[in-house]
């Protein structure tokens, strides 16, 4: 549905975005990653036709963005970064209006307005000038402008940013829900929402893309990956660690405290953190251990992030 | 087409829920009838035309057309609307249009609203309504010149403040160029078709000309290619602002 090849820009001598590929089909949620001024949100002003690239390829469905941007902006709903909306109007101008450009009249306008207001909670401020609302409604109002004619594709900046928790769960959902049928690139600075809601999600760094993964695949470059952590009640560390690395799958193990004693075991190869747990379990029967937990780590995110599009330097340091 | 109408509604109601439109109006009509009245003493001159109120026209609208445009681009790029805007299926030449016209309605409207002047003059004598109706026309094209202009200069810029004051500057030119106080001081040091030629590209010199009555192509064509290059000028402006 999306199609997006080499994409570049420049602004004079600094490059925001360097080369840039990726395909998205209906039925995928794409999540955007990386650290401010990555390129994220000139990447998509250039997929919604707002910025012309300097160079590369952009494809919605079967049109091609540069050469026939009308009928590829038909199958786009957008909410860019900081959600604008005119202020001087009412929440129901704002929408009927952007109906209206949509190509909706009559019948058509009313019921999808009255679907977009539905969706995003917007009843209680239906006729309220835009610049009275608080900024939540004003970030809400202009998502519902986004998919006021349903469209294909969706392609969301930071969209629960400013959002209170229940309407950052709404919005989740919501979005979850709707890339079932769509497809959908939205960016964010909240790692736990990928999780939530991408079927894939992409780091972009200094407008690059360096990881590229389902959420599942990008957790497992976490260094912790794959480790298992043993809990004991009682029991002393270094017998337990000394123990733990007789395991032929073993690579290495720490000790992570004493007294509980806490022992982590990293795994010859990532996936293989089931064959080490299952060793451990054994393990534990055979001597007695008083196991209070014993769990496969599954990597965090936030770690891949920073390990990724932090500096080497600045790397150490977060690690001590 | 379509577009450009929606666009253009959108703008009127966006006028008229902010005074702008109102103080337009207002100001225009008072300020018109001030200097009629009381500048040009319109009743002790005997004669039967509106010559005394169209004569005031490239002045006002200096100061009053720019006011009414310096908005156009330079909100939509300080709050960002224009990202919404043009990644809607709308060309930007269409959103161009549409933002123009609107805002070129205000100002026919406020011109309309000066219907009691020409009622008064018919009842107190016998003037020449072809010559009026051509002034009004001749005031309403060069309106749209001088608020071609302050679109183009608000798409330059994200603050209304300089947009007014670079359109102002940019549409007195047009005005002095063929201002006879002007003109009349050039002569004594250039060529008098190098004069010509300068004061070919003033407003003033073709709003004089259809004032007399007659709606010559020469004059319609000026007003209406300074509309096109200023609005065209613009299209290239908005355009290089999103590229970077
Ligand atoms: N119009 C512009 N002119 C010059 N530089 C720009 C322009 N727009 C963006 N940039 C630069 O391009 C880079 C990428 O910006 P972008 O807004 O895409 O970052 P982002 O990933 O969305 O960041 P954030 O997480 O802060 O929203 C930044 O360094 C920014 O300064
Ligand atoms: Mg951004």
């Amino acid at each position: 549905m999306i199609k997006v090849r080499n994409l570049k820009k420049h602004f004079g001598p600094k490059v925001a975005v360097n080369g840039v590929s990726f395909t998205i089909e209906r039925g995928e949620v794409l999540g955007f990653l990386g650290p401010n001024g990555a390129g994220k949100s000139t990447t998509m002003r250039m997929i919604t036709g707002f910025i012309p690239p300097s160079e590369g390829e952009i494809k919605i469905g079967e049109f091609d963005m540069l050469k026939n941007p009308i009928a590829a902006k038909r199958l786009i709903g957008y909410l860019p970064e900081n959600a604008p909306s005119y202020a001087d109007m009412s929440v129901h101008g704002f929408l009927s209006f952007a109906a209206e450009l949509r190509g909706l009249s009559g019948d058509a306008n009313k019921r999808a307005v009255a679907r977009a207001i539905e969706m995003c909670f917007l009843e209680p401020v239906l006729h309220q000038s835009i610049e009275t609302l608080s900024k939540g409604y004003r970030h809400r109002t202009c998502f519902a402008q986004s998919i006021i004619h349903d469209p294909a594709v969706l392609i969301l900046d930071e969209p629960t940013d400013g959002l209170d928790p229940n309407q950052k769960h709404e919005m989740r959902t919501l979005i979850r829900r709707m890339g079932e049928k769509k497809a959908i690139i939205f960016s964010t600075h909240i790692l736990e929402e990928v999780e939530a809601v991408c079927s894939r999600a992409v780091i972009i760094d200094r407008g690059q893309i360096v990881a590229n993964g389902t959420p599942r695949e990008l957790k497992m470059r976490s260094d912790q990956a794959g480790a298992v952590t043993l809990r004991l009640l009682d029991g002393s560390a270094a017998a337990v660690k000394s123990k733990i690395d007789q395991i032929s799958a073993v690579a290495r193990s720490i000790v992570l405290s004493e007294s509980p004693v806490a022992v982590r075991a990293f795994p010859r190869q990532k996936e293989s953190g089931d064959e080490v747990s299952r060793a451990l379990g054994e393990m534990a029967s055979k001597e007695r251990w008083k196991v209070q937990e014993l769990r496969i780590e599954e990597g965090r995110l936030d770690e891949v992030f920073r390990g990724i599009t932090l500096p080497d330097n600045k790397k150490e340091e977060t690690k001590k | 087409m379509k577009e450009i109408l929606i666009i253009a509604k959108r703008e009127l109601r966006g006028y008229f829920s902010s005074p702008v439109a109102f103080v337009f109006i207002v100001i225009f009509l008072l300020l018109s009838g001030f200097f009629t009245f009381m500048m040009a003493n319109f009743f002790e001159r005997g004669e039967a035309n509106l010559q005394s109120f169209f004569m005031w026209h490239p002045w006002l609208y200096l100061f009053l057309v720019p006011a009414v445009g310096m908005r156009m681009w330079s909100d939509e790029r300080r709050l960002g609307t224009i990202e919404l805007l043009l990644t809607m299926p709308v060309t930007p030449w269409q959103a161009i249009v549409g933002k123009f016209l609107a805002s070129w309605l205000i100002i026919g409207l406020a011109l309309l609203l000066t219907f009691p002047l020409v009622i008064t003059v018919n009842y107190l004598g016998n003037p020449d309504n072809g010559v009026i109706f051509a002034s009004y026309i001749g005031s309403l094209l060069m309106a749209g010149a001088y608020l071609a202009i302050s679109a183009m200069t608000s798409a330059m810029t994200r603050n209304q403040v300089v947009s007014f004051i670079v359109s102002v500057v940019l549409s007195l030119f047009l005005i002095l160029a063929g201002w006879p106080p002007v003109t009349n001081l050039l002569v004594s040091w250039a060529q008098p078709w190098l004069v010509d030629g300068i004061a070919a590209f003033s407003v003033m010199t073709h709003f004089d000309s259809i004032q007399k009555g007659v709606l010559d192509s020469r004059d319609l064509l000026y007003f209406l290619s300074v509309m096109g290059f200023s609005l065209f000028t613009t299209s290239v402006i908005i355009r290089a602002h999103r590229a970077g």
